[in-house]
């Protein structure tokens, strides 16, 4: 069985250590808020201007002057801190921030991310996601491992990079994957329940090498 | 010297020329200048270059402005929650500069320092480097930025005294704060106008210097774009939890 959006969710949450600094993303990256394990502390980082973003508000309780970077209602936490735009990006592009959870639209083999247009189709901008790729210490991504039977995960990405040799791991519906940004490519670490080696040859384009250890 | 001004119309008396590059502070329609978008729309100006993060919804923020057609071109770092945006950019009636966003509230930032270029790894290996200078620093590569520096800049405040000295409320800070520097002229929205004295210097986030004309706006009308709520019986849900309405 494929991991579900929850379950991919909660496999990038693994990732997460006390103490750390995290930046979402928007869509499934979202729900790794929910899996943060009990006692764990991360602060939440929101690119328009918020270290400590709480929960959604109560219904009634919104204030339009507080929001994240999906423009979504949030709340204040006992260790929120607010700053500007440039100071926020000071925060991301100086390596403060450990850890960016985010979506994609295509991995390749050696690390570059794509994720912010499709020439001719989808022009809407990056907002900070090349920030956040060049300056956050590790990236994770999570993602569907194919759109409409095609393989995300690329021998080289077709479409415009958001960031070239970026992506540190890529969680998706059937696995697991670490990239060393070195030159060591990708390599399989994980797959899902009762989803196969084969299955995972089969629906990816990528050159991956399989990890020893890689937990059936 | 009195920068106090009755209206939004009266503050930007005089600042307004056809082709000028204006800022525009806010996130989405968060901390926007509503009332002095409202007021360039009804001067009738045209042909702006404006310098925003994002370009309002349609019909809220700077979208009043693409309803009139008074933008010719935007530097944004995300313009999708727009449709007359990409009706007007794939007409070819608009032209956009994409800047990643941490690359833009620097820009500002530089503009206003008095520093004219600056490298950032954002960006490299990807065609928002092409045509610029790329250099290499302790082994990584980096791209040559350039500082931004607006004729006006429109931005929105919570309180401010008679002296321009500004405070932001939560995360309506955003862009305004560099944008207010980085401008020929700033004008100041303000929610609160209040005596020099009445706010703790500790909390100025923006000192009066960079402020030139304020004009309170009591009654400014706030947006929400995404109205997320939870339901009461999740009170202790972990951050970010919660249920999309």
């Amino acid at each position: 069985m494929p991991w579900t959006r929850e379950q991919m969710a909660e496999r990038a949450a693994k990732e997460l250590q006390d103490g750390y600094y995290v930046n979402l993303g928007i869509g499934i990256p979202t729900l790794v808020s929910n899996y943060i394990p009990p006692g764990m502390s991360v602060q939440l980082q929101s690119e328009n201007g918020m270290l400590g973003t709480g929960p959604f508000p109560f219904e009634g309780e919104e204030d339009p002057d507080l929001i994240n970077a999906g423009k979504q209602t949030v709340t204040e936490l006992p260790t929120t801190s607010y700053f500007n735009s440039a100071d926020s990006f000071a925060m991301i592009r100086g390596g403060h921030i450990d850890i960016a959870i985010l979506g994609a639209m295509q991995i390749a083999e050696n690390g570059d991310l794509a994720n912010w247009m499709i020439p001719g189709k989808m022009v809407k901008g990056m907002g900070g996601a090349m920030d956040l790729v060049g300056g956050v210490k590790k990236v994770v991504v999570v993602m569907e491992h194919s759109a409409k039977n095609e393989s995300k995960l690329k021998h080289r990405c077709s479409l415009p990079l958001t960031g070239a040799g970026v992506v540190d791991m890529v969680v998706t519906d059937l696995g697991v994957f670490t990239l060393d940004k070195n030159g060591g490519g990708l390599t399989l670490i994980e797959l899902a329940p009762d989803v196969t080696l084969d299955d995972i040859r089969s629906k990816t384009e990528a050159s991956f090498k399989v990890a020893n250890t890689l937990k059936q | 010297m009195n920068k106090v001004y009755a209206d939004a119309r009266s503050a930007l008396a005089g600042l307004l020329k056809d082709g000028m590059m204006i800022m525009a502070g806010g996130f989405g329609l968060c901390g926007i200048p509503e009332t002095l978008i409202l007021a360039i729309r009804d001067s009738g100006v045209k042909n702006l270059t404006v310098v925003s993060n994002n370009c309002g919804t349609d019909g809220k923020g700077l979208g009043i402005l693409l309803d009139t057609r008074q933008i010719k071109k935007m530097i944004s770092s995300y313009v999708g929650e727009n449709k007359t945006f990409m009706q007007q950019y794939l007409a070819g009636e608009l032209e956009i500069e994409f800047n990643p966003q941490g690359t833009l509230a620097e820009r500002i930032r530089a503009g206003g320092a008095g520093i004219p270029a600056f490298f950032t790894r954002t960006g490299v290996g990807t065609q928002i480097a092409e045509g610029k200078e790329v250099r290499e620093f302790e082994g990584h590569r980096y791209v040559m930025e350039r500082g931004l520096v607006a004729d006006l800049a429109i931005v929105h405040a919570y309180r401010s005294d008679t002296e321009g000295n500004l405070m932001y409320r939560k995360t309506a800070r955003n862009f305004n704060p560099p944008m207010a520097t980085a401008a020929k002229v700033t004008v100041a929205e303000v929610e609160q106008l209040v005596q020099p004295g009445d706010i703790n210097p500790d909390q100025i986030v923006t000192p009066g210097i960079y402020v030139q004309r304020i004009v309170p706006v009591p009654n400014a009308v706030k947006h929400i774009e995404q109205r997320t709520v939870r339901k009461r019986q999740k009170a202790d849900a972990p951050a970010g939890a919660g249920v999309e309405v």
